[in-house]
Formats: structure tokens, sequence, C-alpha cells
């Protein structure tokens, strides 16, 4: 829910990454830092939602990474949508963006948007990156983000075994993890369940809640 | 089937229109609701047979009563009601004196993920419609005692701004409950853009939570302040009239060590300086396994002296009901996991 002043773009490209997800490419209308988000709507009078960005500060153009909610208000619209129609777009707005070098990125879903235009943005600022999907098909950026980011980069897949994957959710793979230093921030991103629940799991693990910092998708 | 009650007078003039009725039948349909209280549709006895009949086709009044209660020493009861087969809304009725203030959920769950909320710990699992934000007080055993409502229970009611609009006109509309908006207070964490569409619909008071004047300790508190910063919130609430009878609030649970110092009362201070508000202190209600803990009674009257005494009309909120799960969230959680083990 948002209302903020919009500007009209046509859409550049339109990439099905699966199923259910999209990578919406929009022109750039002017410069932005990783995490931050914008506001986005089929029409100027319309309703307007929110999505971080997921392409890098570099990039050329700007992505939105969405998932198709059947019952949703805005995705199965944005779905039909396609190169050159029109959307209303907003200046990039947020302050989930002052990320520390080294820090650990834990997202699920398309919450690992803010941070894959991080590591688009800034490779070297991510300590680690644990994404939770359901199976291989939710790992969207995975051999970019392997071939770079390596052992440091974790996929969790709470359905079906996949290669070189840790099968469960977030959580589960954060109760057995080597957690790191005291003064580590850790970054979440995704729906409330998981970063309250992950947010959780890292309190009991003894993180000070003062290095957690959550973006909630609502 | 479709519910009745919760239907806005403007919903039932489209019912009645459907229903080939007289026009004037959807004023009756709202008396029935509202001022006479009924529970089933043939209790419209001004209603004429055929109308009823095609009502009871179509709908049910809608009337479900608390599955469970909890009566606290001081007088406070915290009912349970059900929203679906497995999931649970919180109502607090708190009397005190002349007055007797319900406190109503708005969603099942909540998605803002507030680090000292017991709701959040739940996720999202739904929003409640208009008929299920208004159950809760009209099902109440001592709904003819209630001089106040505040949307302060369970989920945050400007993600479910529709149906809280709706549910404020019901009570406070001529053809509604007809209370006056003065009687009913909206809590929000500061949706901006839905904080500004209910100002301009609604006169009922608002009240925000702060809980932090600093945007990077506040985010760690609240992940909200990421995307509508208590700054902006505050701009935009300046530009309203708070000098007459409509009041805004600051929400402002105190936490040992963290948001509760000096320094945190100079902001406060210098924030809300020259703006017509109160500060609401509020006594932190310990949920389980959280890092924050309750400032002590000595720091809580302190903070509410100083900031008194530089402007700041300040207050401390009663805490009530400590003996049966007071933190908003509790009760409904321990229904929740109690129905899912039995599952």
């Amino acid at each position: 829910m948002s209302n903020k002043p919009l500007f009209e773009v046509r859409i550049l490209r339109h990439e099905r990454i699966n199923e259910q997800v999209r990578l919406l490419w929009l022109p750039k209308l002017s410069s932005f830092k990783a995490g931050q988000m914008v506001s986005i709507s089929i029409a100027p009078d319309s309703s307007q939602r929110l999505y971080s960005i997921c392409s890098g500060e570099k990039d050329s153009d700007i992505a939105i990474l969405y998932d198709i909610k059947r019952d949703g208000f805005l995705t199965p619209k944005l779905d039909e949508l396609l190169a050159g129609n029109s959307l209303w777009v907003s200046a990039p707005f947020g302050s989930f963006t002052d990320f520390v070098k080294g820090s650990w990125f834990l997202a699920s879903g398309t919450g690992i948007a803010p941070f894959y235009s991080l590591f688009r943005t800034n490779p070297e600022f991510v300590g680690k990156l644990v994404h939770g999907g359901r199976d291989e098909s939710s790992f969207y950026f995975m051999n970019e983000l392997t071939e770079t980011l390596g052992e440091n980069y974790i996929r969790c897949s709470s359905r079906g075994i996949v290669k070189d994957t840790f099968h469960g959710r977030v959580t589960e793979w954060l109760q057995g993890a080597q957690l790191a230093d005291a003064a580590t921030k850790y970054y979440l991103c995704g729906s409330a369940e998981m970063v309250v629940d992950t947010r959780d799991v890292l309190i009991s693990r003894g993180v000070d809640y003062d290095k957690i910092i959550s973006e909630i998708y609502f | 089937m479709e519910t009745l009650f919760g239907k806005t007078l403007q919903e039932l003039v489209v019912i009645v229109k459907e229903a080939g009725l007289p026009s004037f039948t959807s004023k009756q349909i709202a008396d029935w609701l509202y001022k006479h209280h009924i529970s089933e549709i043939d209790e419209m006895t001004n209603i004429s047979k055929k109308g009823r009949d095609y009502l009871k086709s179509k709908f049910v009044i809608g009337l479900a009563n608390p599955v469970n209660v909890q009566a606290s020493i001081d007088g406070t009861k915290k009912y349970l009601f059900k929203s679906g087969d497995h999931r649970f809304i919180e109502a607090a009725y708190i009397p005190d004196d002349d007055r007797a203030t319900l406190c109503v959920s708005s969603q099942v769950g909540c998605k803002m993920g507030c680090l000292f909320c017991m709701t959040g710990k739940q996720g999202f699992q739904g929003q409640l419609t208009v008929n299920e934000i208004l159950n809760q007080i009209r099902s109440l055993p001592e709904f003819h005692q209630l001089t106040n409502v505040v949307y302060m229970g369970m989920g945050e009611p400007f993600d479910n701004l529709e149906s809280v609009l709706k549910s404020t006109e019901i009570l406070s509309s001529d053809w509604g409950y007809g209370w006056s908006p003065k009687r009913i207070t909206v809590s929000t964490i500061g949706i901006i853009p839905a904080m500004r569409e209910f100002l301009n619909k609604s006169s009922c008071h608002l009240a925000v939570s702060m809980h932090s004047p600093f945007e990077d300790e506040r985010r760690k508190l609240m992940p909200i302040e990421n995307v509508y910063h208590i700054s902006d919130v505050l701009s935009l609430l300046k530009e309203y009239d708070w000098t007459g009878q409509r009041r805004v609030s600051f929400e402002y649970i105190l936490f040992k060590g963290v948001n509760d110092t000096p320094k945190h009362i100079n902001e406060l201070a210098r924030i809300l300086n020259g703006f017509k508000c109160r500060v609401n202190l509020i006594r932190f209600h310990s949920i389980p396994n959280s890092p924050l803990e309750p400032s002590d009674e000595e720091t809580i009257q302190f903070f509410k002296t100083r900031l008194n005494s530089k402007g700041v009309l300040t207050t401390i909120r009663a805490s009530r009901g400590q003996d049966i799960y007071a933190a908003c969230g509790l009760l409904s959680t321990k229904e929740l996991v109690k129905r899912q083990e039995e599952d």
C-alpha cells in the first residue's frame, strides 16, 4: 500500500523465472541504493503496491521480482503485461539500505530481491547469503550467486531434495549453523512469518537484536 | 452464506435493490441490525415475508459468541473469538470506573513483525471482515456497558483499512450504532498512505505506535520504519488540525535500557514541540523469549514527569489483566498451538 507520486514508463522486458515468479524490467528513472523499493501501479489512479528493486545500482535498467498471487490485487494483472505496455512507478525510496560489509543476508522467496540488488552492486559486501525456497526453481539466481559467492551462498529447500542444497527451512539451517562473530549484522527479508521466526532463532542463539535488521513484505 | 451484520447502509441499498424490495427497506434492515440488535432475519417484523425469505435465501445475520474468556482479578476480560476453523482473535474488555473500553482486533496475526509483539509471532493468517471486527463488539456480553472502542488488538488496522473504515462508519453513523467518533480510537504503526486516507474519511481518534523517536533504533524494533519513517508520519499529522475534539496520541512502550533514557525524553520533546498531542507510556508486558525487558517503575515515572515538564502531555497507561496473558496475542497464540497439537 502506498501513494507515492507515480511516473509512466514502458515495460522493457518481462522474464519468466519459474511457474510463479517473474522479473519485470523497467527504465531507470533515477539512481537508487540497493535495498530500496518502488511503488507500482497498473494505472495512475489505481492502488499501489511496494516492490524491492532487484537489479544493481549500476545496471542501466531496474528490475522488480514478483510472485504471482492468484488472489492478489496487482500481480495477476502485472503478469498479463508485455514489453511496451505502460506501468506507473514511483521514485525509489526506503531505508533498508545501510548494509555493512561482511554481513549475513537471509531471505525467503522473492525476499532475495534487495540482497540480489546488493550482490549486483557490491558482491564483496555479502558475507553470507542464505536463501529459502520450496524447490530448485525457487533459487532464481543460483548460477551467478554460486559462481561468485561459492560456499557463502546457501540454499535451503523446504520441499524436495535438491543437489548441494540444505533440506529444510532457513530457520532449521540456522539452528545448526556456526554463526559469525558478535559484531556481524544480520539482514532479513521475506514474509512476516519468516522474518519473525528467523529473528527468534538468531536471538535464541545469542545474537543481539540490535544486530538484526528486517524488511517485511506486507 | 454471506452475513448481513457488518453491511454498510450503502451495501444494504444494493442488496435491497437486487431483492426488488422498496428502497426504504435498507434503512429498516440497518435499524434491525444496529439498533434493535436482532440475531435472526425473521425478527425483522416490518419487512414483508417475501422480503425476509429472500434475505434468508442469501444471508445470515452472522453473529458469533466468544469461544473462550479469561477474567482478571482487576475486572479485565479477554475474549477469544473464532475466525474460520482454526484461527482465533482476541478482544479485551477493560472496565474502569465510569468507562468500559473494548480493545478489538483487525487481523488474524499480523504482518508487521514488531520485535516486542506476541501477535507477530503467529505470522499473518488473514484479514478480518467487517462482520468479524464488529462481532467482537456486538457479541460481547458487556456490549451494552461499552463506552469506548480501541482498535489496538491483534493486527495492524491500516493494513486492513477498507474493513476498518466500514466498521467505524457503522459504529458512528446515525443509521448505525450512532456512537460519537470520539469514542473510537484506531491505532497504527504508521502506514502513511492508509493513515492519510483514514484521516480524510474518518473523525475517529488516532493513536500512533512510536516506541522510539530515533530512526535507526525504531527500525530495529519495528521493521516498518524502513518503509515509512516516523519523521514522515509526524509531518503528515502536522498537516491536520488537532485543536478540536479529535485527538492524536503516541503510544510508547518503555523498554529497559533501550528507549527509556534522558536522550529519548529530549528527542521526543524536540519532535513533538508545539504539536497538540499526548504521549501514552505503556509498561511492557513481557513475552516469551523476548530480548526486551520492561523499564522499572522509577524510570517510567521519571520519563513521564520530565516529558510533562517539557510541555509534552504524557500519561502512563494502567496495566490491566496481567494475570490473564495481558500481552496482546498471547491468549490466541496459546489457543492456536493447543488446536494444532490436538490436530
